[in-house]
C-alpha cells in the first residue's frame, strides 16, 4: 500500500489561509528542523528512552500533518503509539520517507 | 464589545507549530508571544499578564498537564482561559485536559475558523470575568472578594471572633444643613476615602456605610492575629487623618469635623446576609451592638475613641487608655467596663 507523499489540497489550503510567503517560510523551517527531530528520534531509540522516542515521533507527526505529508505523518503516528521494539527498523524507514517528503516539499516550494 | 483583540501566550515545543500558531492568531488580529515549554510559559506568566493561552500537551521540561495543574493551584492564574491545541492521541488525554480546567480543545492541525471561534469566545469569557472581578472589588473590598473567589457565595454565616468598629461624624446632619448638596457629597467622599484607607491599611473591611456612619470589621472574613489592636490602630489613624483634614478646613474657614469611634471585640456571626439576588457581607451579634453603643457613648463622655474590655485586654499598650466610669447600655444586662483613648 503506497500512501501519497503529499496531499496537495492540504498544502494549497495552507498557502491560501496563511499566505504563500508564510507557507514557504514554514516549509523551510520544517526542512531545517526535520533532521534535528530525526536525530532526536534516533538518539531516543538508541538510548531506549521511550518517552523521548514518543515525543520525537509526535513532533514529526504533528508537523507532517500541517503540510499534508500523509505517508510521513502516518508512519510517525504508528511509532508514537508503538513501542521501542523494532525502533531501529522503523527509524530507518521513517528517514527514507522523510527524505522523499523533503524532496517533494522542495519541489512544491519551487513550483 | 465584540471581537475584542487579546494578547495570547502560545506554548509549544515545536518551532513549526509555534510559527504557525503565531501567524494564525496574528491574522485574526491578536498579539502573540511564545514559549517553548511549560516552564518558560510559567515564568512569562509571572512577569506579564496575558488574556489567554494556547497550550500544547507533549513538551519536555514541563508538559501541558503540569501547566494546567500549576495554573489551577495559583489563585492569580486560575482564571486564565486555556485552549489546548494538540495532536495528542487518545480521548482520555483530552478529557484529562478539560478536567484540569482547560477551556477547550482544538486538534492539530488547527482549523482556522474553529480557532477564531474558540479564541473569541474565550476572550469574551475572560473579559466578562475581569469585569465581574472589578465590580466585586468596587462593591465588596478585596478581602470579601477574595473570600468569594475562594469559598464561593452562600447565604449563611459562621461564628467567629472579630473586632467591630463604628465611626461617625458628630452632628453631621446639622453641619450639612448649611452646605450645598454637592459640597456635602464632596465632603463625604473625602471622609470615606480617608476612613477606608485607615480601615484597609490595618487589615479591616468596611462592611456598612450609612450617611456619615460606617461599620468596619477586623478579623473577618480573613482572620487577623490581633484584630483588637488592628482596630485600635485604625481608629487612631482615623483621628489623625481627620486632624489633617481639619487643618485644611481651618485654612478655608470651614468648621471643624469631629468623629467618634466605638470598638468592641468578641464573637460575631459573620457571613453573607440578604437574598441570593442581593446580599452583603456583614456581621451581627452582641459585639456589633456594643460597638454601636460605644460609638454613641463617645458624645456623652467626650472621648474620641471608646473601647470595650475585651478589646482593651488584647491591646499591646495600655498606657494610652484610661478607664471611663462603667456603663449600663440599653440591651445589656450587666454594667460594662469602658476605656477611652
Amino acid at each position: 500500500m503506497t500512501q501519497p507523499l503529499i496531499d496537495a489540497s492540504v498544502l494549497d489550503e495552507l498557502s491560501e489561509a496563511m499566505g504563500q510567503d508564510f507557507a514557504a517560510e514554514l516549509i523551510a523551517t520544517f526542512l531545517n528542523e526535520g533532521p534535528v527531530m530525526l536525530a532526536q528520534l534516533k538518539e531516543a531509540a538508541t538510548a531506549e528512552d521511550a518517552d523521548a522516542y514518543r515525543r520525537a515521533a509526535h513532533s514529526i507527526k504533528s508537523n507532517a500533518q500541517i503540510f499534508g505529508a500523509t505517508a510521513l505523518a502516518n508512519q510517525a503516528r504508528d511509532m508514537e503509539l508503538g513501542t521501542l521494539e523494532d525502533a531501529e527498523l522503523a527509524v530507518g524507514s521513517l528517514e527514507t520517507t522523510y527524505d522523499q517528503t523533503a524532496q517533494a516539499l522542495k519541489v512544491a516550494l519551487d513550483a | 464589545m465584540r471581537d475584542a483583540k487579546g494578547h495570547l501566550l502560545i506554548v509549544d515545543d515545536n518551532k513549526v507549530n509555534r510559527l504557525l500558531m503565531c501567524r494564525s492568531v496574528e491574522i485574526l488580529g491578536h498579539r502573540a508571544s511564545t514559549a517553548e515549554n511549560g516552564k518558560v510559559a510559567m515564568q512569562m506568566l509571572s512577569e506579564q499578564s496575558f488574556d489567554m493561552m494556547l497550550l500544547d500537551i507533549e513538551m519536555p521540561e514541563m508538559d501541558g498537564f503540569e501547566v494546567l495543574e500549576a495554573l489551577k493551584a495559583d489563585s492569580n492564574l486560575r482564571d486564565l482561559p486555556v485552549i489546548v491545541t494538540s495532536s495528542v492521541e487518545g480521548l482520555d488525554n483530552i478529557v484529562r485536559c478539560i478536567e484540569l480546567g482547560a477551556e477547550d480543545y482544538i486538534p492539530k492541525p488547527v482549523n482556522k475558523t474553529l480557532l477564531n471561534a474558540r479564541v473569541s469566545s474565550s476572550l469574551e469569557k475572560k473579559r466578562l470575568y475581569d469585569e465581574q472581578k472589578d465590580l466585586l472589588r468596587r462593591f465588596a473590598t478585596d478581602e470579601v472578594a477574595q473570600d468569594l473567589r475562594e469559598q464561593g457565595f452562600a447565604i449563611g454565616g459562621r461564628r467567629i471572633s472579630a473586632t467591630v468598629l463604628f465611626c461617625d461624624i458628630r452632628d453631621f446632619t446639622a453641619l450639612s444643613e448649611d452646605m450645598a448638596p454637592e459640597d456635602t457629597i464632596d465632603l463625604l467622599n473625602t471622609y470615606y476615602t480617608l476612613m477606608f484607607e485607615a480601615v484597609t491599611s490595618h487589615g479591616g473591611i468596611v462592611s456598612l456605610m450609612v450617611g456619615d456612619g460606617l461599620m468596619a470589621l477586623f478579623g473577618a472574613p480573613q482572620p487577623l492575629d490581633n484584630s483588637a489592636q488592628c482596630a485600635v490602630s485604625a481608629a487612631q489613624e482615623m483621628q489623625s487623618m481627620v486632624a489633617g483634614l481639619n487643618e485644611e478646613r481651618a485654612a478655608l474657614e470651614q468648621p471643624e469635623l469631629k468623629i467618634g469611634v466605638g470598638i468592641a471585640t468578641g464573637e460575631v456571626v459573620a457571613g453573607y446576609a440578604g437574598t441570593d439576588a442581593r446580599a452583603t457581607y456583614t456581621c451581627i451579634g452582641k459585639t456589633v451592638n456594643l460597638a454601636a453603643r460605644l460609638e454613641a457613648h463617645t458624645k456623652v463622655v467626650d472621648h474620641a475613641i471608646l473601647i470595650d474590655h475585651a478589646t482593651w485586654t488584647q491591646m499591646s499598650d495600655h498606657q494610652a487608655c484610661q478607664p471611663v466610669s462603667s456603663v449600663q447600655f440599653k440591651g445589656f444586662s450587666e454594667t460594662l467596663n469602658v476605656f477611652g483613648l
